[in-house]
């Protein structure tokens, strides 16, 4: 067998289960545009994602990588396009100063079934571990106290910390610990998909494996997650679509393959230009 | 003093024979001004941080007018001021309410330290972390949830040393009631001074009383930050 059958016939393998390409369409994002005055950071962005997907967005600073995920859960009002999740798209409505605004009720349910996972974790500081992962599941789901501290629980001991963390504050825990935590607080909501946005960036080296390692765990799973990342060794093995973005476009689109053999030159000069 | 402590003892402490005086009155209106204050200070902040110009407007009106004139001066239009107007005396509720001294001091007190407490209160709602609310929207939080559940108590914790200080202040302020007739600690110590000319004595009395209900609050207040500031990076021993 020659070089490139070999590295062919590698991939199939790598890809999860889950993510064949009969299944559903989960959550279809068409043609997001995004403007900041004059600058237009989103120019017609779409992606789909069925079930089980794991997409990394990936591009240099300013791709627009990060303002795309935002759009997803309207933390960012995109200026146009379609977010359509289940088959149903969220409706726009003009909202103050001729802006567009989602229906509420649908923004709501919307948010209550995308999880995201910040950055800098963008905890609630002034909570205890165990009451940021209860709060949304309490007071946003209606789940009783009782049951929401056994999932908060449940969940703190996946992301592997040990439960007398529950009592703390985030301010006392390292930044992998605490990223952790924003993943454990996610997951408390039992979401259908979940949002990361860069979720090591903001962590010292020695801390990313530790938060990698949960985060591959949950795409082994079968996790639908759209992830905005840096982490490009991370981005080959969990993938299953890789979006490059590049000036608010997506510039090269395909599995896990195309970070090794990226096609446009854009990709590879993007590649080349990092330590691997 | 001893002597002149036995003979208007009482009258510092609690009663002068015809209604609560002394500390207790002082407590009285301590503990009105500042829950009332307090309560109604709560969705002015929410208001004063709005985007809604007409929200934010009026309040900011509102805190400006109390913050910008004397305590004294709006103690004495509520007391004699307002009784003075006609609109006033033929309303028959407004009449009953502001012919009593203690109604229009309480008025006056609620008004001044709930502006104050407003823009303490406010300030705190903006110093918390952006990505902190960006958080909570995220996860379904919005409107009196949002504020109920995250904003409020992360605003009231990070404002608990500079509310604690407005309390002790307007602890001290209380006695600028004797001035509209209210039996509160300063007037005892008036009258007593007026009956005795024991002029040191009377007032050193009503300092060292004052002086203790200071260190009971600024307890109190080190007790509750003990509570509800341990999130805060642990920088202090």
């Amino acid at each position: 067998m020659n070089q490139s059958a070999q590295a062919l016939a590698a991939y199939p393998m790598d890809i999860p289960v889950g993510k064949t390409a009969t299944a559903a369409i989960k959550l279809q994002v068409e043609g997001i545009h995004k403007r900041y005055g004059e600058h237009e950071v989103l120019k017609g962005v779409s992606l789909n994602a069925r079930q089980g997907d794991v997409i990394s967005l990936i591009g240099a600073s300013g791709s627009g990588k990060s303002t795309m995920l935002r759009c997803i859960n309207f933390l960012e009002q995109p200026d146009a396009g379609v977010i359509t999740l289940d088959g149903i798209s969220i409706e726009m409505q003009p909202g103050r100063a001729g802006t567009r605004a989602p229906h509420q009720a649908q923004l709501q349910n919307l948010r209550t079934r995308l999880a995201m996972v910040f950055q800098h974790f963008n905890l609630w500081s002034h909570m205890t571990v165990l009451e940021n992962i209860t709060m949304a599941p309490r007071r946003v789901l209606n789940v009783s106290a009782a049951e929401a501290e056994k999932r908060a629980r449940l969940y703190l001991d996946k992301v592997g910390l040990p439960s007398r963390v529950a009592d703390q504050y985030p301010a006392f825990l390292s930044g992998g610990q605490q990223q952790r935590v924003a993943i454990a607080r996610a997951l408390a909501m039992e979401p259908e998909i979940i949002l990361f946005d860069e979720p090591t960036s903001a962590l010292d080296p020695e801390l990313v494996g530790e938060v990698l390692k949960v985060i591959q765990t949950l795409a082994e799973e079968g996790r639908t997650m759209l992830m905005v990342t840096h982490e490009m060794g991370f981005a080959r093995q969990v993938s299953s679509q890789v979006l490059f973005l590049h000036q608010g476009r997506v510039e090269e689109h395909g599995g896990a393959e195309i970070l090794d053999h990226p096609t446009s030159e854009r990709l590879q000069q993007f590649l080349s230009n990092r330590l691997k | 003093m001893i002597e002149l402590f036995q003979q208007y003892g009482l009258a510092y402490l609690f009663s002068d024979g015809s209604g609560l005086s002394g500390v207790a009155m002082t407590l009285w209106l301590f503990i009105i001004s500042v829950v009332l204050g307090f309560g109604l200070s709560i969705p002015l902040a929410l208001a004063r941080v709005s985007e809604h110009f007409w929200l934010r407007w009026p309040v900011e009106v509102y805190t400006y007018l109390f913050r910008g004139t004397p305590l004294y001066i709006q103690l004495l239009i509520c007391y004699t001021g307002l009784y003075s107007l006609e609109v006033v005396q033929d309303n028959a509720l407004l009449n009953q309410f502001f012919r009593n001294a203690l109604n229009c001091t309480l008025l006056a007190f609620v008004l001044n330290t709930c502006a104050y407490t407003v823009e303490i209160f406010a300030g705190a709602i903006r110093n918390i972390p952006h990505g902190e609310i960006e958080a909570a929207r995220a996860y379904g939080l919005h409107g009196w949830r949002l504020n109920l559940f995250v904003i409020v108590p992360a605003a009231l914790r990070r404002a608990l040393p500079a509310y604690s200080n407005e309390m002790i202040l307007m602890l001290h302020a209380t006695s600028l009631a004797f001035t509209a007739t209210v039996a509160d600690i300063l007037k005892v110590a008036r009258d007593a001074n007026a009956e005795t000319f024991l002029t040191f004595q009377a007032f050193g009395i009503a300092a060292l009383l004052y002086m203790l209900l200071s260190f009971a609050l600024v307890g109190l207040f080190r007790l509750a930050e003990r509570r509800w500031m341990r999130f805060l990076v642990p920088t202090r021993g």
